[in-house]
């Protein structure tokens, strides 16, 4: 079975600073990790390999340092890894990353299944697994909670929908995006760190692709960021301690609020 | 590979269009709060908003319903091969309708189903897709859509156009757009569209649906919201946070630490990996808010929040915040909400 993973290496969002004046990120000290949710993808492309064999390949687009992203997935246990990276690439919304993924995979012969995170924690849109799916004209199953079935035609999977659990049947080749519930992502191990450090990770820039140059980049894409801005979070709130005037005063007040504000 | 358009080629008369979601025939909550959105920018820019329906039996009193609350047209596909979503073959027809009917706007629900048809459906067409978004305007000199929405785990507000291509696609959180009222004296346009039996074939199938094992699996719905969070301590506790839920007629929700805990159950779990909720009331207990947790919840019209610490993030997005322990403090409310009898 040969698996396919796209991965991306994203900013740690937990403590972000933002630079007040430009609003926008400061990058100096954040960290670079995995998507968190691709680690999901990761973990259930690693089942399905344990329990039918294959081999899994992890892509991803980004700078160079985003080879560190790939590594990790490879200490996780995947196969192979490949670095799409070129500055022509810079500044893609997610039509064109999912295009120059899209021709990557193209490139990486007969495939069985392409295992995606819902979305990642910067870009937020959970749009190029779809995109993906749909530049190579493949079945797509979003939202996968579990897989109840897979053979060398079809899989069976669940779908975690608003009210509940949808059973679906597609045939492979397709794409599958993954909740948490999928599966619990292991560790890296030892053994798997020092695998990985052996393994070459290719890099492959646009000339390596059949891609057009007009598809690339900032210029490439049909979307365009005009600003930026700091979000309107905090809001000026009563603030109580029930220490100084006791639980019963607090409690009080907060039920005069909620009736105030007729909120119950 | 990439259809430009040339700009003066845009034809601003074109129609706004919003996806029109439906369970059994019967029109969701989202199709009428689309309008909302669409009118507004239908409005400004002196053209028609149309809702597009795809499903089978579609109930009327519903259709009537959109046009009292905004729309001028329906764009009607029924078939008893649309019941339910299936990405080919929505994916084929909307395509179709789109590629017919040239919309300049096309909105829709960040629902699952919004947000699966419509990436798969901008990537085929080619054009831009903008996800989450909260607020829409008009570029004055272009008539071009601005479209803003939220990016890095809720940390900034970032603000996206689609200058060359058409449509200009873009999907709205559920829930975060006020129903229009409803102007009885409004009529409209129902297009009965016929579309080839070739795009109704797909590749996937249905072969099963099981609802969700707990009543507050579908907490975008709810109204009320009491979420706990790592300051619950242990599973046994979480029982206050259900209690309260269900006291006030809302859902229980949670944080990731507290599903990752086995507290909860994942579709309860509010944040960047979970759900975005927008409740009339939020009450979040022993959760100390951190931004992934904001971002799913932080737009909630009114929000409570009980944590010991006082320098607990989650005050920063509070309306009402009581520092003090919630072992005491939830049993308390459970008592104050019968005392005057709420």
């Amino acid at each position: 079975m040969k698996i396919i993973v796209p991965i991306k290496q994203v900013p740690e969002t937990g403590n972000v600073k933002m630079d007040e004046k430009t609003g926008t990120m400061i990058r100096d000290g954040v960290e670079s990790i995995i998507n968190p949710l691709d680690l999901y993808a990761i973990e259930c492309a690693l089942q399905l390999k344990e329990g039918h064999g294959g081999a899994i390949e992890v892509l991803s687009m980004g700078p160079p340092k985003a080879e560190k992203a790939i590594r990790e997935a490879l200490s996780m246990g995947c196969d192979e890894g490949t670095l799409l990276s070129d500055r022509k690439f810079a500044g893609a919304d997610t039509w064109s990353t999912a295009y120059v993924l899209a021709e990557s995979i193209k490139t990486m012969g007969d495939f069985d299944v392409i295992v995606a995170g819902v979305r990642a924690t910067d870009g937020d849109t959970g749009q190029v697994g779809p995109e993906i799916a749909a530049l190579l004209d493949i079945p797509l199953a979003t939202f996968v909670s579990k897989i109840i079935s897979i053979d060398d035609t079809s899989i069976t999977v669940e779908r975690l929908v608003e009210t509940g659990y949808e059973t679906l049947e597609i045939p492979l080749p397709c794409l599958m995006t993954v909740v948490k519930e999928i599966a619990n992502p292991r560790l890296p191990t030892l053994r798997g760190k020092q695998a990985a450090r052996q393994k070459e990770v290719p890099v492959k820039g646009k000339d390596d692709l059949n891609v057009e140059e007009s598809s690339l980049g900032l210029k490439g894409s049909p979307t365009r960021v005009v600003k930026i801005a700091k979000p309107k979070v905090t809001r000026n709130g009563i603030f109580i301690d029930a220490k100084k005037v006791g639980v019963k005063k607090a409690v009080e007040d907060l039920v005069d609020f909620l009736q105030e504000k007729d909120a119950l | 590979m990439l259809s430009y358009i040339n700009t003066e080629d845009i034809l601003l008369a074109n129609e706004v269009w919003t996806f029109a979601e439906q369970t059994d025939g019967h029109l969701d909550s989202l199709s009428y709060e689309l309008l909302g959105r669409g009118r507004a920018l239908a409005d400004k820019l002196d053209t028609e908003l149309a809702s597009v329906i795809l499903g089978n039996n579609i109930d009327r009193d519903g259709i009537k319903e959109l046009f009292e609350r905004g729309a001028d047209k329906v764009y009607l596909v029924e078939r008893p091969e649309l019941k339910s979503y299936l990405n080919d073959i929505y994916s084929n027809v909307l395509i179709h309708l789109v590629e017919k009917y040239e919309p300049q706007i096309f909105l829709a629900g960040a629902s699952t189903t919004g947000r699966s048809v419509m990436p798969y459906i901008a990537a085929k067409i080619v054009t831009g897709l903008t996800a989450d978004c909260t607020e829409f305007d008009i570029e004055e000199e272009t008539g071009n859509l601005l479209q803003t929405r939220p990016a890095i785990g809720g940390n900034i507000m970032a603000t996206i156009k689609t200058p060359d291509h058409r449509p200009q696609m873009a999907t709205v959180r559920p829930k975060s757009t006020p129903v229009p009222p409803r102007d009885e004296s409004r009529t409209g346009e129902i297009i009965e569209v016929d579309v080839p039996d070739s795009l109704l074939k797909g590749r996937e199938k249905k072969v099963g649906f099981r609802p969700l094992d707990t009543d507050d699996g579908n907490i975008q719905e709810a109204d009320k919201i009491v979420a706990g969070g790592r300051g619950l301590k242990k599973s046994d506790n979480f029982r206050l946070i259900n209690d309260l839920a269900h006291r006030i007629g809302g859902a229980a929700g949670a944080t990731r630490d507290a599903v990752d805990r086995g507290w909860a159950e994942y579709p309860q779990q509010i944040g960047l990996s979970g759900k975005t909720v927008v409740p009339k009331l939020y009450m979040g207990f022993g959760i100390s808010g951190a931004i992934q947790h904001l971002a799913g919840m932080k737009t909630s019209d009114v929000i409570v929040a009980v944590n010991n610490d006082k320098q607990a993030q989650i005050f920063q997005v509070a309306d009402f915040g009581i520092v003090g322990d919630i072992f005491e403090i939830i049993p308390e409310i459970m008592c104050e909400l019968d005392k005057r009898n709420l």
